[in-house]
């Protein structure tokens, strides 16, 4: 066999080279690739901004009022003539309502999640999913309706002193609107357990519950935590429930029967106002976004590292 | 005597740094059919990616050494990749054709180098569906979304949809693999008419395939590292019946792979 | 024989438990939809459209609330959806896989989980005193975009990667260069899938409360707003304003605004399932 070239080489060259055609085509796509990055950098700016802002107005108020009184007064009282700026009481309400609504949210969220992925029929899940996907998707506000004129009621029967706004309710209602967060991502971890290990299981004659609860959660296990972490989040930073059903009275108690105020409650209580912006007591609101800000992005980097890490083993 | 279209020198690819095919040295004749073979993971398809610069697309993957398209280095920084790729085409594994209508996917390649004119695009659509023997079944629904079609039908929608943009290689990865007897000797029938204008370059674990369709055949073997080599380079009836080299001999007569 | 009755047994009792927790989620649905039917029907009649809240229940509407949140997320989804969309073409199509890229996805999950009211502390020195946009429609509807962008992105995204792959290819081997496989071939496949994050994050940013009140905007509103720069206010707003009265009467109002803002949001919702039903069975490859 002989093989050749053609002397052809020339022609093709200029043929192939990129011309000015080529290179306009070129600048067009780097153009658009670099808005649609622009786009994507929208993201990062938005978190810069959120920082800046909580700082610029923050700072201001820690010149005026020190890191040692802000964490250890046990007084919040910024809008009244004796002035504490102790934020305890609110981490205190926040903290309480978020754990009555944890304690609601993840037994049933999990009991939900395993139920669905370990026993429910097609059928079912068919109803069910749906159902959560709803009760995911409706306004906070209508659930702060729900807590202050329908759970509070029914719950003074059975409790007597339940104070109006308490904590005891919007918690439960959080609860409540937090299970589709905690069951769905808590049954997609389940759901990313390999059949084999359940079959494995099966084969030694292990039950369905004992699959569920021996094989399925533990090797489910740091999914179902980034649920519950994720959960909490939410809870620490709801607003509209706590503040239409859990009060405006920021005091220092872990009685769930008495009203409290959270830090999100306080934010939505000085927006309302007519405090004047610029003033110490307007900035309370950046402090107070400040430390609600720390405590929900320590959450959720806690919970994204950790649902990273079980994606990386079951790929 | 023939003529080469394309060639491959001291061809080296790798994927996050570990060589997949490693210093391939082959020339295609112009016109012909040229069939690689091979057992699978040596690197068949990687190679033939390398010949319109596919493996572009690929962030992990590198490629070192030439390859020269009518005596120019297409992977030099001066040569525009849109250009080769329109005048090297490539049909896939399993027919992808959009999801559009079957005068959309042909016309989708004229279109986007320039082709406005609605006249010259509807001679185009028919040129190229005749040329790949599938106007007479499509001429009445051209209109019709192309994934109604069957799937030997939409392999040689893709095949239309390759000749559109006036190439002169066409590149086959296992083309007719995912496609039923009948079907697949359509696509051989076509590949032996193509000839008379196109090289084609066809990528087959199919054995007999090669042997039927091929002028030329290119043997590849990967070793115990699995970095692809070649092996052996022929008219495909040396190789078939007269081999040199001892492995390519093994495999032609399924000894492994 | 006895221990595995037993067993079995426990099994039983579980699976009632799960069930039993499982159908919570139900049972509140329902107790929540009865409560605001029972109180809220009654007040649903035409006077309750096109009236403008007054201090007297019978008398009061939520015509200027309505108008509020059409404005507010008209503008939302102007802003939004554009830039969610090239946001998420970005990421799955262009975006290397380097230290930047992670950091943007890194960012962007993290954004999912920041709670709203943060948004609003935003809002307010950003748009309401930074672009002294005032507490105007705009402020509210740029607010609600940095809100949902998040959301968006996710979902754009998670509809580009359900794009097979060899699509990309056949464009790609024709010549054609990245944002035309992504303008001619991607996009179009990827678009039912991208309505139904559009949806679902607009139906989102329409229930939101905390951030509005946040960068102000009213409770009160008698006049219908008639452009961005306008004050408002919207629906979930009226309802929290309504809620937190004494009176009954205002209680019924407030289940009134709910209950047509469920009808809207669980529209958008139905809409978007049955979009997203549609998708999965139309293409096959």
């Amino acid at each position: 066999m002989e093989l050749t070239t053609r002397p052809v080489a020339l022609i093709t060259r200029a043929r192939l080279q990129r011309g000015i055609a080529a290179q306009w085509r070129e600048w067009g796509e780097l153009a658009i690739q670099s808005l649609l990055f622009f786009a994507a950098m929208i993201s990062v700016f938005t978190t810069i901004g959120i920082v800046i802002v909580l700082l610029v107005e923050a700072l201001p108020f820690f010149q005026q009022v020190s890191l040692v009184e802000f964490l250890t007064d046990t007084q919040w009282t910024p809008l009244f003539a004796q002035k504490h700026f102790g934020i305890a009481p609110l981490l205190a309400g926040t903290l309480l309502t978020s754990a009555v609504a944890l304690a609601l949210a993840i037994p049933v969220g999990l009991l939900s999640a395993i139920y669905l992925s370990e026993y429910a029929p097609a059928r079912v899940r068919a109803i069910i999913k749906p159902i959560l996907e709803i009760l995911a998707g409706i306004p906070t506000v209508v659930y702060g309706y729900f807590a202050l004129l329908f759970v509070t009621p029914l719950l003074k029967r059975v409790i007597p002193n339940l104070e109006t706004f308490n904590a005891l309710s919007a918690g439960l209602t959080m609860g409540i609107m937090i299970i589709p967060l905690v069951s769905s991502l808590s049954e997609d971890a389940l759901y990313a357990v390999p059949n084999s290990l359940r079959e494995a299981a099966y084969a030694l004659g292990a039950t369905r519950l004992e699959v569920a609860l021996r094989v399925a959660v533990p090797a489910a296990l740091s999914g179902i935590v980034a649920s519950f972490i994720l959960a909490a989040s939410r809870a620490i930073g709801e607003t509209m429930i706590v503040a239409i059903a859990a009060g405006q009275r920021p005091i220092l108690t872990l009685d769930p029967r008495r009203a409290i105020e959270t830090m999100t409650a306080y934010i939505v209580q000085v927006s309302l106002g007519d405090t004047p912006h610029g003033t110490l007591e307007f900035r309370t609101i950046f402090a107070v976004g400040l430390v609600l800000f720390l405590f929900t992005l320590a959450l959720n980097m806690i919970a994204i590292r950790i649902i990273q890490r079980y994606r990386e083993v079951y790929r | 005597m023939e003529e080469i279209i394309l060639e491959a020198q001291n061809l080296t690819v790798y994927y996050d740094g570990r060589p997949a095919i490693e210093e391939v040295n082959l020339r295609i004749p112009r016109r012909r059919i040229t069939a690689i073979i091979g057992p699978s993971g040596c690197g068949k398809s990687t190679l033939l990616r390398c010949f319109n610069r596919m493996n572009d697309l690929i962030p992990s993957a590198r490629v070192e050494g030439k390859v020269l398209f009518e005596g120019v280095n297409i992977y030099t920084p001066d040569v525009d990749v849109v250009e080769v790729r329109r005048r090297i085409g490539m049909v896939f594994q399993k027919p992808n054709p959009f999801p559009k209508s079957i005068y959309e996917n042909v016309a989708f390649g004229p279109r986007i180098h320039g082709v406005r004119d609605r006249r010259k695009l509807d001679e185009i659509v028919e040129r190229c569906l005749r040329a790949a023997a599938l106007w007479d079944e499509v001429k009445d629904k051209l209109h019709q979304n192309a994934l109604t079609l069957s799937g030997g039908q939409q392999q040689r929608l893709c095949i239309a949809r390759a000749l559109a943009t006036e190439p002169e290689v066409l590149l086959m990865d296992e083309p007719a693999s995912s496609l039923d007897p009948i079907a697949t000797m359509k696509i051989e029938d076509l590949m032996r008419e193509l000839t008379r204008e196109y090289t084609i370059v066809i990528v087959t674990h199919n054995m007999q395939q090669a042997a039927r369709v091929s002028d030329y055949t290119v043997f590849m073997l990967a070793g115990e590292e699995r970095v692809g080599r070649l092996i052996e380079f022929g008219p495909t009836q040396q190789i078939f019946t007269r081999p040199r080299d001892r492995r390519t001999e093994d495999y032609i007569t399924g000894r492994f792979g | 024989m006895e221990l595995r009755k037993r067993r079995e047994l426990i099994g039983r009792v579980f699976e009632g438990i799960a069930l039993t927790a499982t159908t919570i989620g139900l049972v509140a649905l329902t107790l929540l939809l009865l409560d605001v039917a029972r109180r809220g029907l009654g007040v649903l009649s035409w006077s309750f459209f096109v009236n403008y809240p007054s201090r007297f229940p019978e008398q009061a509407g939520i015509r200027s609330a309505l108008l509020g949140t059409l404005w507010v997320i008209s503008l939302t989804a102007l802003f939004s959806v554009p830039l969610g969309i090239a946001a998420a073409i970005y990421l799955e199509e262009y975006a290397p896989r380097n230290r930047l890229t992670r950091l943007i996805e890194l960012n962007i999950n993290n954004l999912a989980g920041v709670p709203s009211i943060i948004y609003g502390l935003l809002g307010l020195e950003l748009f309401v005193r930074g672009m002294r946009l005032e507490r105007s429609i705009l402020a509210g509807a740029l607010t609600l975009s940095l809100l949902i962008l998040p959301i968006l992105i996710t979902a754009s995204r998670e509809a580009l990667r359900a794009v097979p792959m060899s699509l990309r290819e056949a464009g790609f081997a024709l010549g054609a260069t990245r944002w035309q496989v992504v303008r001619h071939q991607v996009l179009p496949v990827a678009f039912p899938g991208i309505l139904t994050g559009i949806i679902l994050s607009l139906s989102r940013a329409i229930g939101e409360t905390a951030p509005l009140i946040t960068i102000g905007a009213l409770t009160f509103i008698a006049f219908d707003p008639r452009g961005p720069l306008d004050k408002f206010t919207v629906l979930p707003i009226q309802i929290f304003n309504w809620v937190s009265r004494p009176q009954e009467g205002f209680h019924r109002l407030a289940a009134g605004a709910i209950l047509v803002l469920l009808v809207v949001l669980l529209s958008m919702n139905a809409f978007a399932i049955y979009l997203r039903n549609r998708l999965q069975r139309r293409y096959q490859w």
